[in-house]
């Protein structure tokens, strides 16, 4: 049996979202853009789940835009934008996910540094903000490291410094974990995805405010309002929706309960490993993040010796031949190179327990002496 | 496992003879290759042969290693004049120390790879042999392994031939059953060359050419630092007798060229020497082969080079050369020219 502590690399399905798919994976199998009774129970599921997630998300139906992942949610907003706004400039922080990282980089948009913390460096996004800018996107969670960034303080300085753009949020590790309604209502634009909360992989959403247009980048029949062609993946919507529902109704009580497990994770590692250092500061992280460090040891032989005992961890992203990168998000925050590749991602879920955190604590205090003999 | 066919069939061999095998592709040039040891569909094909034959496969990114051990070398021997074998300082620095290190911090005995070349134990001591194949025979690019990486490593494909290696992969249905070999160094793009990636991170410089018969200036390089010893096309000497390299001079741009018979010598001098397992003697008559892929020749061991029995063409600096026992059959160390 394997202890699951890599949740924010994908989390367990929740039993809800599987019961309210299946129908649509066998006899709802109807295209929703159709005109029968098929197609129309296909449309009214699909509105239903645009309610349900619109809802859950603080925007109005209207401003939810279903896409094939969180990272064409992101690719969306970029390049969305930039193409709607004509000349124009994006700007993100040095810690976003690739899937906004790349869009900016390839226009050849700013990225601004963050602080030793992990947070975005407030003063020099100030000063690469102008009227060229129309699109700044700040992720809310870090996915390695779990840093909350202060999305309010970059709202206030894109209005006061670069009017012409819009605020977009990458929410696809906040969205467990806090109320997105809340902390990103700042936001023109917010990205999800469902298999990071419960529901399946290969759907996410983008929240596009009224005041956010944006020029489609997947063109064909027009569906989701002309912002994102293609058939819908009905079960997958569907199970977005059902999986959202679940982890608002559950969330004050799944945070509390989470985050007793990884701070009692955290501290005993802390304890039983010397040397170990807890990356970024806690108060300012998710409920589900625990990071350290483990100078000395390269993280790429700490996971396997974890997964040969059993616990699936996680030591940074993987590149398109399986290898790992050294984490673009750790040297941002001034770890340095070697540093940087001895770094374990313990992520904790709606499904963690105390046994998981126990199994834990016993191997990879073991799996790191081993590998600092 | 670099998803060519010698590794998959020696994942095979090793699995059907009960081992407990995990496969491992290193992730070595992080930038652009023709296929060579890293590109992603190599990864691929690697991945790929583990599942069918039921094996767990990992990737190991040593990309900062390869550039700093293998990479850079190779190009500050280049800004030198001198040619390595960036093949030999791959096998020394990555397959069997940063591999080798990872595979014990594991937990494992020993690594495995799809090298044409035989390990045997005599009295406890390790022997490195050349393949059962002498066409496809790799114990040049190992020759610098010493008893600790042999004790610790299995050659399984040394006791076959090229076409019983394919004929294994064929009948357990391998993919990579039919996979052309790779060619040349595997960081460096056909299409683009030797002298293009190099041109990218050293100063290139012109070089005049000079005869070695006459001390005279008969024409010139645009890039001193891509001539090898040996070389006779592109010396901008066309006309008259064919002209050889005999020595590159990167500080004084100069290059000399002599006729065919001034390319041969009869002593090679060597150092950075590696033993298998104790040093040759000073006197020791033995073969040696200046080339991957080349014949041996005979020669005896001077402590600081080779004097050869009968004369052999010039050996580029910065080349290994493997040294064998008399049978031409166990290494016995290599040095570098």
């Amino acid at each position: 049996m394997t202890v699951y502590l890599d949740h924010a690399a994908t989390t367990p399905m929740r039993p809800q979202a599987v019961a309210a798919m299946l129908p649509y994976l066998t006899e709802h199998f109807g295209n929703p853009s159709g005109a029968h009774a098929l197609a129309r129970q296909a449309r009214a599921a699909i509105d239903d789940a645009r309610d349900a997630v619109a809802a859950a998300l603080g925007a109005q139906p209207g401003e939810i835009v279903f896409t094939g992942s969180g990272t064409e949610a992101d690719n969306l907003a970029i390049h969305g934008r930039l193409r709607a706004a004509g000349p124009g400039r994006a700007v993100c922080s040095a810690v976003e996910h690739h899937a906004v990282l790349h869009p900016v980089e390839s226009t050849n948009g700013t990225v601004v540094a963050v602080g030793g913390d992990g947070v975005i460096d407030l003063e020099q996004l100030a000063a690469t903000l102008d009227d060229d800018v129309v699109v700044v996107s700040v992720m809310l969670v870090n996915n390695e490291v779990g840093t909350i960034q202060p999305l309010a303080d970059v709202a206030d300085a894109v209005r006061r410094h670069a009017p012409n753009a819009l605020v977009h949020t990458d929410a696809v590790q906040a969205a467990p974990w806090l109320d997105i309604a809340d902390v990103a209502a700042a936001a023109d634009l917010v990205a999800v995805s469902a298999h990071k909360f419960g529901g399946p992989k290969g759907v996410g959403a983008l929240v596009t405010r009224d005041r956010a247009s944006l020029v489609p980048i997947i063109e064909g029949g027009g569906q989701e309002r002309d912002r994102r062609s293609g058939t819908h993946n009905v079960a997958g919507i569907v199970g977005m929706a059902a999986a959202l529902d679940a982890t608002v109704a559950e969330r004050a009580a799944t945070v509390a309960r989470v985050r007793r497990l990884r701070d009692r994770l955290t501290d005993e590692l802390l304890r039983a490993v010397p040397n170990a250092i807890e990356t970024g500061r806690r108060e300012n992280k998710i409920a589900a993040a625990c990071h350290l460090l483990f100078e000395g040891v390269e993280s790429e032989a700490l996971v396997l010796l974890l997964d040969d005992a059993g616990l699936a961890a996680s030591a940074g992203s993987a590149c398109a031949s399986g290898a790992l990168e050294p984490s673009h998000v750790l040297l941002a925050m001034g770890v340095d190179r070697s540093l940087a590749r001895s770094g374990l991602r313990l992520s904790l879920g709606w499904s963690s327990t105390d046994d998981d955190v126990d199994l834990a604590l016993k191997v990879v205090p073991e799996a790191v002496a081993r590998l600092t003999k | 496992m670099s998803g060519g066919v010698d590794s998959s069939v020696a994942a095979a061999v090793l699995r059907d003879a009960g081992h407990d095998v995990v496969g491992a592709t290193m992730k070595l040039w992080g930038g652009e290759s023709d296929s060579g040891c890293c590109s992603v569909a190599d990864v691929d094909d690697a991945r790929r042969v583990a599942q069918q034959l039921g094996l767990v496969h990992h990737v190991f990114n040593f990309t900062d290693d390869f550039d700093s051990r293998v990479v850079d070398p190779y190009v500050d021997a280049h800004r030198q004049g001198r040619t390595p074998n960036p093949c030999v300082e791959c096998n020394r620095h990555l397959k069997f120390d940063r591999f080798l290190v990872r595979a014990m911090q594991l937990g494992f005995d020993a690594i495995a790879t799809g090298h044409h070349a035989r390990v045997a134990s005599v009295d406890d001591r390790w022997r490195l042999c050349r393949g059962a194949d002498p066409a496809k025979d790799q114990s040049y690019v190992l020759s610098m392994l010493g008893q600790d990486a042999l004790s610790r490593c299995l050659l399984p494909i040394g006791e076959l031939t090229k076409p019983e290696v394919r004929h294994r992969a064929a009948a357990l249905g391998l993919r990579t059953a039919a996979k052309p070999e790779s060619q040349d160094v595997c960081f460096i793009l056909g299409a683009r060359g030797r002298g293009a990636f190099l041109g990218d991170r050293i100063d290139l410089h012109p070089a005049t050419v000079m005869d070695a018969e006459t001390g005279m200036a008969i024409g010139s390089v645009d890039a001193v630092e891509l001539v090898t010893v040996g070389q006779r096309r592109g010396l901008g000497v066309g006309g008259g007798d064919v002209r050889y390299a005999i020595s590159v001079d990167v500080g004084d741009r100069r290059v000399t060229v002599g006729r065919r018979g001034a390319l041969d010598t009869d002593v090679t001098p060597l150092g950075s020497f590696a033993w298998v397992d104790q040093p040759a003697l000073i006197g020791t008559a033995l073969r040696a082969q200046t080339s991957a892929h080349g014949a041996s020749s005979r020669a005896i061991f001077t402590g600081d080079g080779l004097r050869w029995a009968a004369p052999v063409r010039r050996v580029a600096p910065g080349q290994t050369v493997a040294l064998y026992d008399e049978d031409d059959d166990a290494v016995i160390g290599s040095g570098v020219a």
